[in-house]
């Protein structure tokens, strides 16, 4: 679904990323594992169109990032760093918009639809400026998610987010993966990577230097060894058992 | 996709039109300031004005109306610059939409709050005491040589709004352009003004868009002032149309 091959960007002398390789089948959840400058907010970009290689190729659905943009734009959604969402305008004002953008018909069953989906729905007419953090991030993947796209890139879509929040987010990867949809995520996040990926890609100083699944990234090391540790809960397991994991 | 050009323009025209009607606070401070100025000049500063034999209220209401678009268009600067920063123009930006009509949204609502704001001046004046003889058609073409001001001004905001790298940045462009009608014929004769600067005053666009004006309102013969107006509109109009569209481009290179 997603072809990476020798892909190169630079600002100035700065080389961000310097031939990347990669593959992402049809359906399956890719995550972009990298620290922060490793470039991968930069290659997401490129694959939204939003930027041009500096050299090398990447083809989305079959169709060639630079020189068919807007086929690649029918398949694709992103959700950017930043929740991309209309502070001024209300949560069912935002989905319409994109929702009339993408030429939906029917752009009001759409966006209840998604209000309902997402838990929204009582938010639904209040403006964007109200809303907590893991609201707008809701929000903003719901935005992605009008009209279907096949393709979803989530750039870091849990970086600011409260242990509830980042819940709600993989709970949402996790229903896009179960409906078939191909998902590339970035994460500075070990864990997360681990949780949803079916696939790993570790984006290192602008190459990258591991790509394959949960096991064969484990099979680099030597085999597991039996130890055995006395497991006390971690601090994520007791905020979220006394602040009630589902408030 | 360039089936779409208008459709989505009209659906973001529509969002952008949201963020005015919602604040209109950006429609009063609009109009505030060259309300402030015409009352300054009309009840300070106008008894001791010669301006020729009409009545100082319709002398320099087209100035007035120059410097209510030159304030106006900051606005557009700034949503731009917020929207850029907010990151909802790269999710614009990766959806199937005609590119251009990010920007040609932002214009649309310019043209459409200034305009608000202008009539708001306009009655105003008319309270102060501004009268015109004017007919439908002289009426419609100060209208128009207004639009063309506007629209100029705006891809000269829109400019300002991407290559800005802060929120005052983004609307301080606009202070040298509120400040041009002072050194027209706007608000004196330009008889008195010293020989460069008069020299500058009668040759910069302020004053010949100024002129088209008054006299399109006093019913007299515009001359050639119109034609050098359109010019100076055009002119402006192609340059900084071409210069957005660059750094437009360039920005997402």
């Amino acid at each position: 679904m997603i072809t990476v091959r020798g892909l190169e960007k630079s600002y100035g002398d700065l080389g961000v990323l310097r031939g990347v390789d990669l593959d992402v089948e049809r359906g399956s959840v890719c995550a972009l594992l990298g620290s922060n400058g490793a470039g991968k907010t930069t290659l997401v970009r490129i694959l939204a169109t939003l930027l041009r290689p500096g050299a090398g190729t990447a083809c989305v659905a079959g169709s060639d990032v630079v020189t068919q943009a807007a086929h690649v734009r029918e398949v694709i959604s992103l959700t950017g760093q930043f929740a991309a969402v209309d502070d001024v305008l209300s949560g069912r004002e935002n989905l319409v918009l994109v929702a009339r953008l993408r030429h939906q018909p029917d752009p009001g069953r759409i966006a209840d639809d998604l209000l309902a989906r997402f838990d929204l729905t009582e938010a639904a007419d209040r403006r964007v400026a109200t809303y907590s953090g893991g609201m707008r991030r809701r929000l903003d993947i719901a935005m992605s998610l009008v009209g279907d796209p096949p393709v979803i890139f989530l750039d870091e879509p849990t970086t600011g987010l409260d242990p509830q929040g980042r819940g709600e987010v993989w709970a949402c990867v996790r229903e896009l993966a179960g409906r078939g949809t191909t998902v590339l995520l970035t994460t500075q996040y070990l864990d997360e990577a681990e949780q949803l990926a079916d696939r790993i890609a570790i984006l290192h100083e602008g190459r990258i230097i591991a790509d394959g699944s949960l096991a064969d990234l484990q099979q680099l090391l030597p085999p597991a060894r039996v130890e055995y540790v006395e497991k006390q809960p971690t601090l994520e397991e007791v905020f979220l058992a006394v602040v009630g994991a589902d408030s | 996709m360039t089936t779409h050009v208008l459709g989505d323009t009209t659906v973001l025209l529509g969002r952008s039109l949201r963020h005015v009607v919602r604040s209109p606070d950006t429609i009063i401070t609009t109009a505030l300031m060259p309300i402030a100025f015409m009352l300054l000049f009309v009840y300070v500063f106008g008894g001791s004005i010669d301006a020729g034999s009409q009545p100082y209220v319709d002398y320099l209401l087209p100035g007035i109306l120059l410097i209510t678009v030159a304030s106006g268009i900051s606005y557009t600067s700034y949503r731009l610059f917020l929207d850029l920063q907010g990151g909802i123009v790269e999710r614009f930006r990766s959806l199937p939409i005609a590119r251009s009509s990010v920007l040609w949204a932002h214009v649309g609502t310019s043209l459409v709050a200034n305009a608000t704001s202008v009539a708001v001046v306009l009655l105003v004046a008319v309270l102060l005491g501004f009268r015109s003889g004017a007919g439908l058609l002289a009426w419609l073409a100060v209208a128009g040589i207004l639009a063309l001001f506007t629209l100029a001004l705006t891809w000269v905001a829109v400019l300002a709004g991407l290559s800005a790298r802060s929120v005052d940045g983004a609307a301080a462009f606009s202070y040298p352009i509120v400040l041009l009608p002072f050194v027209s014929s706007a608000f004196v004769l330009t008889d008195t003004m010293p020989g460069p600067v008069w020299a500058f005053a009668e040759h910069q666009p302020v004053t010949s868009i100024v002129e088209t004006i008054r006299h399109l309102l006093a019913q007299q013969p515009v001359g050639t002032d119109i034609w050098v107006a359109l010019a100076w509109c055009v002119g402006v109009l192609l340059a900084a149309y071409t210069l957005a569209a660059l750094a437009y481009r360039r920005r997402f290179a």
